[in-house]
């Protein structure tokens, strides 16, 4: 017996909505930015005269270029060292089983649920008083702190099911710790190392409440922090404001459509793990 | 001679002895080498994390206890700030909202995930599958800043969901969704539907690709209904997934900033206001650090309180 025909279509037909529903938002601020700046157009609609100079007054008045470098700049400060800290923690705490390792690994996943919002207040008065408020590293320093609970665990639950062995027959060999991490445990890493580093770049291009809070210049943000100060100079400008949405998102967009299937395997296994 | 074997075993004994010794003290030293390298490698991670993680919880928990306006002389109160949460109804109000937006943000996008992941399993198992995926999930990777955008000017009067009900011929039904007191919490409940409804359904996918094709295929050859499927195997054996899902999305609903920061800002009045944005505002507006710290220490508490018990359960019937 298979699925009844009816029941393929009806099936499918639910699908199609749902897309077109998720979608349509897209095509909406899509075919609003393309209208006139300062009018107010009906949503979906194609205008009669197509403004394509909107993407590029928002691409100036939105000072994207110096967006794309500063968010950029955030992104390769914060991953690559998150990377390597949290898993050279995760090392310590499986492989060499430190003493204390099972406090310390409590001690990490405490801040898992962590909600940002906890800690913004004393953070900013914290950074003004080591005087990195207003800079990047206001974001970048708390942001590897934040990521730590969960880079650790997750390369902790990668580190647990390598065969200690493997870590047994390099000693013997008269293996270092240095060669051990550096030559037998990170090749063998590198799948749960990539789709950690995935996770953190989504996290870091997205992140929000810090750059509002810890960063007053907006080009000096991240691409959401600037989003959101955009978002305060051009609320009457619908056209004006749609066109920035846009060009913010296209970065985000293109890496998607690229690395669609790492992507999400990488988020789902973040939450599940998490 | 009996004298001089005595002394060969006794010195050999005390050589062996020796030896013993020495080797203990060269692998305590060996140990103790490999202590202070494992340190090493924890160092850095603890120290980024104790200070920009830690210390500021602390810190959050000791200005809860003062009245301070972040610059003058801070005054000891106690658990007063905490009263005062429990007091003003703008604030208790605040956590209110945040349980309400767990209705929109988690058992909306939990429930319907189930549905259109098993729709998807039944009917799309092939490419059509795989293409409703990946465009259910895009709204997951976007800035939630920019789905609060796109979303406030798609609720906006007029706005596109205005003209649509318009077109329906429900012209009495339109309004500025977010500019209204009764509508605009459900309103940006919607936007975080749209947000994490791909994001459960693709994780609950993955759960059911688990699942023993051969139990679904027993299941129709003895004609059983999309539902019975449903409620006889996809949901009993996902309950760790689903247990995933509400723990995301609970954390997603409680800690809500981003999209109700960019559509209302907490308003109309208080009428979107969740904690986040409370803290926000006190702490940074208004200067109240000790009152914003006690709402930020609630909040985490919060998250804690209602997050174990679904981890456990989720756990326990694994």
């Amino acid at each position: 017996m298979k699925v009844s025909n009816s029941e393929l279509f009806s099936g499918r037909l639910f699908l199609l909505l749902l897309m077109a529903i998720t979608i349509m938002p897209f095509i909406s601020i899509f075919m609003t930015a393309l209208h006139p700046s300062n009018t107010v157009p009906s949503g979906l609609e194609w205008p009669a005269d197509p403004q394509w100079g909107n993407f590029v007054e928002a691409f100036k008045v939105a000072n994207m270029a110096v967006l794309l470098g500063s968010s950029t700049f955030i992104l390769l400060a914060v991953v690559p060292i998150a990377l390597i800290i949290s898993t050279m923690a995760a090392f310590a705490i499986s492989v060499l089983k430190m003493p204390g390792s099972r406090f310390l690994l409590v001690l990490f996943i405490f801040g898992l649920t962590l909600p940002f919002g906890g800690i913004i207040i004393p953070l900013y008065f914290l950074e003004r008083s080591i005087g990195i408020y207003n800079t990047r590293f206001a974001i970048v320093l708390p942001l590897i702190g934040l990521y730590m609970p969960f880079a650790v665990y997750w390369m902790r639950s990668h580190f647990v099911n390598v065969p200690p062995e493997l870590t047994e027959a390099a000693r013997i060999d008269g293996a270092t710790t240095w060669d051990l991490f550096r030559r037998i445990h990170i090749p063998l890493a590198l799948p749960p190392l990539v789709s950690l580093g995935i996770l953190m770049s989504v996290w870091t291009w997205n992140q929000f409440l810090l750059a509002l809070v810890l960063v007053e210049d907006p080009s000096q943000r991240t691409m959401a922090g600037a989003l959101g100060a955009f978002q305060g100079h051009y609320a009457t400008n619908v056209p004006l404001l749609c066109a920035g949405t846009i060009l913010i998102l296209v970065p985000t967009l293109i890496i998607f459509i690229l690395f669609q299937r790492q992507i999400i395997t990488a988020l789902i296994q973040g939450a599940v793990k998490g | 001679m009996k004298n001089s074997t005595d002394i060969t075993s006794s010195e050999l004994e005390s050589k062996t002895a020796a030896h013993k010794h020495l080797r203990r003290i060269f692998s305590r030293e060996k140990i103790r080498r490999e202590v202070w390298i494992s340190w090493g490698f924890m160092l850095p991670a603890l120290l980024v994390y104790a200070m920009f993680v830690l210390l500021p919880l602390f810190l959050s928990i000791y200005y809860s206890f003062f009245r301070w306006n972040g610059v003058g002389p801070m005054t000891w109160v106690g658990l007063k700030n905490y009263l005062t949460i429990l007091q003003f109804p703008n604030l208790l109000g605040s956590i209110v909202n945040a349980f309400k937006l767990i209705l929109y943000f988690s058992f909306v996008p939990v429930g319907l995930g189930l549905i259109v992941a098993s729709v998807i399993n039944r009917v799309a198992p092939g490419r059509f599958g795989a293409v409703a995926r990946t465009v259910l999930f895009l709204p997951q990777i976007i800035p939630l800043v920019a789905a609060g955008i796109i979303w406030g000017w798609l609720l906006a009067f007029p706005g596109l969901i205005n003209e649509i009900l318009r077109g329906l011929g429900l012209e009495a039904l339109t309004r500025a969704w977010l500019g209204d007191f009764t509508w605009a919490l459900p309103s940006v409940g919607v936007i975080g539907i749209w947000v994490l409804l791909g994001f459960c359904t693709v994780l609950l996918l993955t759960g059911m690709s688990k699942i023993d094709p051969a139990l679904y295929e027993s299941a129709r050859i003895d004609g059983a209904s999309w539902w019975a499927e449903f409620t006889n195997i996809t949901v009993p054996l996902l309950k760790q997934e689903i247990g995933v899902c509400l723990t995301v999305t609970v954390i997603n609903a409680l800690a809500a900033f981003d999209i109700v920061w960019v559509s209302t800002a907490g308003g109309p009045g208080n009428s979107t206001s969740v904690p986040g944005i409370q803290i926000y505002l006190l702490g940074f507006s208004q200067r109240s650090v000790g009152l914003a710290s006690a709402l930020a220490v609630m909040l985490m508490l919060l998250v804690l309180i209602v997050i174990l018990p679904i981890q456990r359960l989720s756990r326990e019937t694994r």
